[in-house]
């Protein structure tokens, strides 16, 4: 299986375009859902708030993809992100009394958030692949570490941002062009990005054939070591990205932020049709996957579909579900 | 940390070589605390507190000794408990049970061994377990809540609910509540769970506000729920026609109803300062054998802007 990989993926192409329905039918069947249970399912607000929200996970998911995709693995993104969050807010906080209350702080913020990501994300990278630790072990160490360090700096508490500095940032979140919110137009460019970086370059084919068989890439002439460490690398920074449209949305960052957003973007990873075991991945369809975990949160909160106590078991359910109607349709 | 297992580890060579020197030395009484780890806001501050308060008596009663272990679910604090009596042969315990449930057998045990054992605000399942009981007052916090809407909208209103983390305590509060409002005209729309969370708070406000075109009230349960549903009912441009209410007495919301003019204009006490004088009382008792056994209940009244000074802590992280 593993040695055809690198003809089997030019093929991909045109099967995935046919055999994508999968996590398209899912996505469908439950906006038929929603808006079957409440007719204001389908208001352009409704619409708005469920994208716009996704995007934070969305993000994640992109990076996500090619960490899976190269066949590794990282559970240290929720952990990740709320230490980014934490520290961000800090930097802002501690720049303000030189800078004042406007762009220049924010984005110096900014700044050190995607910095801190592309640290967090190489630090994941040189431990599993130059460490030589299992990925799911030393993500799970980071996962902890991140989130402590937060804990440990906000005392237990949150972190705020100041009152000056969230009405200057409040607009990343809850701002737009032509009625589309710019959380969901960063989503939208980070996933066309990550859509042509693995699928129609050669960076992507290198990660396919990695999670495909590492070992005939390497003897492929494929730098394996580089580009394993850079997949890591754009997780954090993906992290970083959504950490960016996280933090304006309520100003603080406390010791539950981000949590179980790694298992959030598996799933989503795995939904949209990208194998857990790496060797083939679509961007495209991870976004739909976050999308069908927020449509599923949302149709439950707008209605009394199923008791608060069963909210779980819906969204498991329709999770293995989707991954089974995208297996049905993908010839292995 | 590190400085602290190395103080640990001093303290029992310290204690061998005593031992050795002379029966007669006198023991340093040793008191264990359990306390559920940084999960949500709440416990953020309640390991706030814990520290400051051990860091206190540790200067104030040299001759104590104090284990904290913080356990992230009830099956660790279960083994944090078996640790501090096993290992460390703790003579006091002080537990902030994690659940009810998993947690009572063990603690009995640890009592039969004859350690002094103070439970703080989560009961056990069973009574007479603990010599102390240190708690807020749970079913005073729903009905608290349900007051706050009766007096507000004495004719009558929508209003919405949050939940917290499915636990003992959160049944508790939503049963008073809903009990102290059966009979009047609020109607209570739906109820989901926000886990105390901001993110969450946030995500279920929109919904609601997209599923009911008329709110009247929001009880987010707790303070962090509801800064996340104040988010969602400003961009909804609701604020002026929506009460919002939290609990718990954060810092930053007790502020702003000090302050007025935000659309959340109460709160409900409940802090994580309850852990003081729970290790207060437990260190007298074991420092000069004051009798301090039975339970000591602390109110959880309505802060409003006039007496949210006596709840402000500006220091504390939460």
């Amino acid at each position: 299986m593993s040695d055809t990989a690198l003809v089997v993926r030019e093929r991909a192409g045109l099967r995935g375009a046919l055999g994508a329905a999968g996590p398209l039918v899912a996505l469908l069947a439950l906006v038929l859902l929603g808006a079957a249970v409440n007719p204001a399912f389908l208001g352009p607000d409704n619409i708005s708030n469920v994208l716009t929200r996704s995007a934070i996970v969305g993000i994640i998911a992109v990076g996500t993809t090619f960490v899976i995709t190269a066949g590794g693995l990282d559970l240290s993104v929720g952990s990740m992100s709320a230490l980014i969050a934490g520290l961000m807010i800090l930097a802002m906080n501690t720049l303000l009394p030189f800078l004042g209350a406007g762009w220049t702080t924010v984005l110096l913020g900014m700044g050190a958030a995607l910095l801190l990501g592309l640290l967090c994300g190489g630090l994941n990278g040189l431990l599993v692949v130059k460490g030589g630790v299992d990925a799911f072990i030393a993500t799970l160490g980071t996962m902890g570490v991140f989130r402590s360090v937060l804990t440990w700096v906000a005392n237990g508490g949150s972190i705020s941002l100041d009152f000056g500095l969230r009405s200057v940032a409040r607009p990343i979140y809850y701002g737009g062009v032509f009625g589309v919110s710019f959380p969901l137009l960063a989503l939208l460019a980070v996933s066309v990005l990550g859509e042509v970086a693995l699928r129609r370059m050669r960076f992507g084919r290198h990660v396919a054939a990695i999670g495909s068989n590492r070992e005939v890439a390497r003897y492929s002439a494929v730098r394996v070591d580089r580009v394993r460490v850079l997949t890591y690398v754009i997780q954090g920074v993906c992290v970083a990205l959504a950490t960016l449209i996280y933090v304006p949305r309520l100003g603080a960052a406390t010791p539950a932020t981000g949590l179980m957003w790694e298992l959030e973007a598996i799933a989503a990873v795995v939904i949209g049709g990208t194998a857990l075991n790496g060797g083939f991945g679509r961007v495209w369809g991870s976004v739909v996957g976050v999308l069908i975990l927020g449509l599923i949160q949302n149709i439950l909160n707008l209605s009394n579909l199923v008791s608060p106590y069963l909210n779980g078991a819906f969204q498991g359910a329709i999770i293995i579900i989707a991954v089974v109607l995208q297996q049905r349709r993908k010839p292995r | 940390m590190k400085r602290r297992a190395f103080s640990i580890a001093a303290g029992a060579i310290l204690a061998g070589v005593l031992g050795f020197a002379g029966p007669a030395a006198a023991e340093k009484v040793k008191i264990g605390i359990s306390i559920p780890a940084a999960t949500h806001g709440w416990t953020g501050g309640l390991n706030y507190q814990t520290n400051r308060t051990v860091d206190a008596m540790r200067k104030a009663f040299p001759d104590v000794e104090f284990i904290v272990a913080a356990a992230s679910d009830p099956n660790k604090q279960v083994n944090d408990v078996e640790d501090l009596v096993a290992t460390h042969r703790i003579n006091a315990l002080v537990i902030l049970p994690f659940e009810s449930e998993p947690l009572t057998e063990p603690v009995k045990q640890v009592r039969k061994q004859g350690v002094f054992v103070t439970v703080v605000d989560r009961g056990l399942s069973e009574p007479g377990i603990e010599n102390l009981y240190v708690g807020g007052n749970n079913p005073q916090y729903g009905v608290v809540a349900a007051e706050y809407f009766k007096r507000k909208f004495p004719n009558g209103a929508s209003i919405v609910v949050m939940r917290g983390i499915p636990t003992a305590i959160d049944n508790i509060r939503i049963e008073a509540f809903q009990k102290a409002l059966a009979g009047t005209k609020i109607k209570v729309l739906d109820m989901q769970y926000a886990n105390w969370n901001p993110d969450k708070g946030f995500q279920v406000m929109q919904d609601y506000l997209q599923r009911f075109s008329a709110i009247d009230g929001v009880w987010a349960g707790d303070d962090d729920a509801a800064l996340g549903a104040l988010e969602a009912i400003k961009q909804a441009g609701r604020q002026d026609k929506i009460a919002l209410l939290g609990g718990s007495g954060m810092n930053r919301v007790v502020k702003a109803v000090m302050d007025g003019g935000s659309p959340i204009d109460a709160d409900i006490f409940y802090p994580p300062t309850i852990i003081i004088p729970a290790i207060g009382l437990t260190v007298l008792r074991s420092t000069t054998q004051a009798p301090v056994q039975g339970r000591y209940v602390l109110d959880s009244p309505l802060i409003t802007k006039e007496n949210a000074g006596d709840y402000y802590f500006a220091a504390s992280p939460y």
